[in-house]
């Protein structure tokens, strides 16, 4: 076992484990857009980037990638990393304004202004189709085509693919495309469209029963 | 079969190529490097060779192509042994009178000599041109003296004498010793010492392990790698065979740039050459150990310059960098330790092993050793290839080996390291240049690229042209470098054309402060250095273009007009006959008008104009 420090907290982890691993583990919550459990980690929304001091210097990296190392302070939520994590969301609602789960995470991360030009580019490159069609459908049949602004997730060549088995797992596992907020609506109607539902314990116990953020999971299971 | 299968074959071929060698012999070594090519000197070479053929010569004399010499703004450039006699400019119809004066009656042609514009003294010798009287040529050194496509020629001056010695008289950990005590430092951002790396490379677990030679200098305005693997190629290679000798590893790649097609090809003449005499393959020198080496062509990504990028496109993938957590020396290529160098730092390697740490060490700063080599570009009389020792104000490579700014306007600010680095101001011209004190100044020392600009510069405009080409050569993988470059560019560009807020300002320093923070490798990190120096030093550029809507370096077309001083224009017609836009009216022999609904800001009439009497305001 590894003997960290997060936030203040001795803990201990797994060798081999990431820093984002050990961190939710002990409940606390970085943000991240790219990082799913089952897929290899990526590092490209940098929306994990937490600060590690190695006893010689504090250095900023991705904590879903960043492995667990004996003896590091590593902290999640400084001044530097919540700014800098905004501006990465904004940056990332500038090319993707009506995504939900990009507009929940700004509500959650106090971000309420957008101040770049809004393009509706509606895909935030964050590679978890491409990942999830690789290593969990075995297929392959998505990838990430051109450079820089030119980036995008296509077939190869732009062409209908012949491996693709249309199983909907990239669009299972994209940020963007479900839910879309429907944006302003006449006076008097309300939103309710990113389907923001207060916990359903409020109704019966008359109190939000557990700790954790109105994530809205224990409904889901409870209407089944 | 191998032509030398020992250290002592070797040794003795060096002698007697050293005996059959008449070193007053006359010589003509013609520059083939790329600038020199690009001015005609291949056209030189061949009327050399039809012209030493048809005066059937009474004397013998050696013709030599060799790599750059560094003042590429002379090209072509010959010089002439054994009194190393410095020709600059030289043209094919210039051969037969230095063949029938120079080689023959041992006279000087002294139209063809460099003129010192300080002195206006002729000078008749390589090392009493100012440009090269400040340089210390260790890694160059050979450069302009050797033939690249000749390893005899590269052994005769010494070459693979390093090799032999590691070999044959000192341990592995010696040699590793020995590159860590000389304070060699690489040059990708950081100037990571090469001996540590090399060490932890060797200490990493692992079956097998390969050694790197990045070659893919992509920045605009940087060929100080491209010259040394055009001009010695060897020399990449030996340090090459030493570094993987020491760190155990058995396969070698270069990765050099499919847009250098002249180093590539000198680069696989080398390797085929030194397979031929036994100095790479199987059991190399006898000495029980195998090493290779492939090239690897670029497709032309910046961002393959990149360690881990580059490692990905070796293997196969699309070049896209890496967190670098784990670092290559333990999981590299192929997920093997592996140790990747810039060409220059392999080539630095044999001068240590041979010359010895000390010596080494003995010239640069407290913490950066040895020399520079920067590719001076830009707004400066001598532009070339320049090698001086680790902490040289940058003051005296502009005005000393560089001469000084074109048409004696004023410096304004030099950019080192590529479209990475930062601004650096004229306050700061007396900076040593080291790796410390580039980093502390917001600039690196990266490839090497050095780029002077006077004056009628605009920092905005500049910040904006690197911003321009980030954009373009970003990976895209990471959020920062993708979206956080393009829209600096934008809110520049917005300023540029006079649309910019004051409030633009604070969110082009947050903006660039978070990318350098939060991107995934070093071209994201690196990215806004010059937004961020050109702010730091130029703000007032920056303010003037926000708040007056003005240009004051006259550059930004949107913020700009032209207009005719009534008192000096003299009517000549020079600039109505050339203005595309027919924007200039005015009747002949008297001062002309500039339509400003037409001009389209082109600046064809201010250069015409011989009486400097159009302006932009």
């Amino acid at each position: 076992m590894i003997n960290l420090t997060i936030n203040g907290t001795k803990v201990r982890a797994e060798e081999g484990s990431t820093i984002l691993e050990v961190a939710r583990f002990y409940g606390i919550d970085i943000p991240t857009l790219c990082y799913h459990d089952e897929l290899t980690p990526y590092g490209a929304c940098r929306l994990c980037m937490v600060e590690v001091d190695d006893g010689k210097r504090t250095r900023l990296g991705a904590s879903c990638l960043y492995p667990v190392k004996e003896g590091i302070v590593v902290r999640t939520h400084s001044k530097r990393l919540i700014e800098g994590r905004r501006l990465m969301l904004e940056l990332l609602l500038a090319r993707c304004p009506n995504s939900k789960t990009l507009q929940d995470l700004a509500c959650k991360m106090g971000l309420e202004q957008v101040r770049f030009q809004i393009k509706n580019e509606n895909c935030i490159l964050c590679g978890l189709c491409v990942r999830m069609c690789a290593e969990q459908m075995g297929s392959g049949a998505i990838g990430f085509v051109g450079r820089g602004q030119d980036r995008e997730v296509a077939t190869p060549f732009h062409m209908a693919s012949e491996i693709c088995r249309n199983c909907g797992a990239c669009m299972y596992i994209c940020p963007v495309v479900e839910l879309q907020c429907r944006g302003a609506k006449s006076p008097g109607e309300l939103c309710n469209s990113c389907l923001v539902i207060t916990p359903q314990c409020l109704e019966k116990y008359g109190q939000v029963t557990c700790t954790l953020d109105s994530c809205g999971a224990c409904i889901e299971k409870e209407g089944k | 079969m191998k032509k030398t299968r020992t250290v002592p074959e070797l040794e003795a071929l060096q002698n007697s190529l050293l005996q059959q060698r008449d070193p007053s012999k006359p010589c003509v070594r013609v520059c083939l490097g790329t600038g020199c090519r690009a001015n005609g000197s291949l056209d030189v070479l061949k009327a050399f060779k039809e012209e030493v053929g048809k005066q059937s010569l009474e004397i013998e004399v050696d013709l030599k192509q060799t790599g750059c010499h560094g003042f590429c703004e002379r090209g072509p450039v010959v010089v002439i042994g054994p009194k190393e006699i410095f020709y600059q400019r030289v043209k094919p119809a210039d051969v037969p009178e230095i063949i029938s004066n120079t080689l023959i009656n041992g006279e000087v042609v002294d139209r063809l000599l460099y003129v010192d514009p300080s002195t206006a003294q002729k000078v008749l010798c390589e090392h009493e041109v100012p440009f090269y009287k400040r340089q210390i040529r260790r890694i160059l050194a050979n450069n302009g003296k050797i033939d690249p496509t000749n390893i005899l020629d590269y052994i005769a001056a010494g070459g693979y004498q390093a090799l032999a010695k590691a070999i044959t008289k000192m341990s592995r950990e010696e040699i590793i010793d020995t590159v860590e005590k000389s304070g060699l430092r690489g040059l990708g951002g950081a100037g990571f010492p090469t001996g540590r790396k090399w060490r932890l490379c060797r200490e990493a677990a692992g079956d097998e392990r390969f050694v790197i030679g990045n070659g893919d200098e992509g920045d605009p305005g940087a060929f100080s790698d491209r010259s040394l693997m055009e001009a010695n190629p060897h020399s990449i290679l030996e340090g090459m065979i030493i570094g993987a000798y020491a760190i155990g590893a058995n396969q070698g790649y270069l990765y050099v740039r499919a847009e250098y097609p002249l180093a590539l090809k000198h680069l696989q003449i080398a390797i085929d050459q030194a397979r031929e005499y036994g100095l790479l393959g199987k059991d190399l020198l006898n000495c029980g150990f195998d090493f290779d080496i492939k090239i690897n062509r670029g497709g032309g990504a910046f961002v393959c310059g990149e360690s881990s990028a580059l490692i990905a496109s070796i293997e196969g993938r699309m070049g896209e960098p890496r967190a670098k957590y784990i670092h290559a020396v333990e999981r590299g290529l192929w997920n093997k330790p592996t140790n990747l160098n810039n060409v220059k730092t392999w080539a630095s390697v044999p001068l240590i092993i041979k010359n010895g740490a000390e010596w080494f060490a003995e010239i640069g700063t407290e913490k950066s050793k040895g020399t520079a080599v920067f590719s001076l570009v830009g707004k400066v009389n001598n532009t070339g290839l320049v090698e001086v020792p680790m902490g040289t104000p940058l003051k005296d490579v502009i005005y000393e080996i560089g001469g000084g700014i074109i048409e004696g306007k004023n410096f304004k600010a030099v950019q080192t390291g590529g479209p990475s680095g930062g601004c650096i101001p004229e306050e700061l011209l007396d900076l040593p240049v080291d790796f410390e004190r580039l980093m502390g100044a917001g600039s690196m020392m990266g490839s090497g690229g050095m780029i002077v600009m006077d004056d009628a510069t605009c920092m905005v405009d500049v910040a904006r042209y690197f911003l321009d080409f980030l954009q373009k050569e970003s990976c895209g993988k990471c959020v920062p470098c993708r979206e956080g470059i393009k829209r600096m560019l934008e809110i520049i560009t917005d300023i540029t054309s006079g649309e910019g807020k004051e409030e633009d300002l604070r969110l082009l320093q947050e903006l660039a402060e978070t990318v350098k923070d939060f991107s995934l490798c070093g071209l994201g990190k690196t990215a806004p250095n010059t937004v961020l120096s050109t702010l730091k030093y130029f703000w007032e550029e920056y303010e003037a273009h926000v708040r007056d809507r003005k240009c004051p370096a006259g550059v930004c077309k949107e913020l700009i007009q032209y207009f005719i001083l009534e008192d000096k224009c003299t009517g000549c017609d020079a600039c109505l006959k050339l203005c595309p836009q027919q924007a200039i009216q005015g009747e002949p022999r008297k001062p002309y008008k500039i339509n400003q609904d037409r001009c389209i800001k082109c600046g064809t009439c201010r250069d015409a104009c011989p009486f400097e009497a159009i302006i932009v305001r």
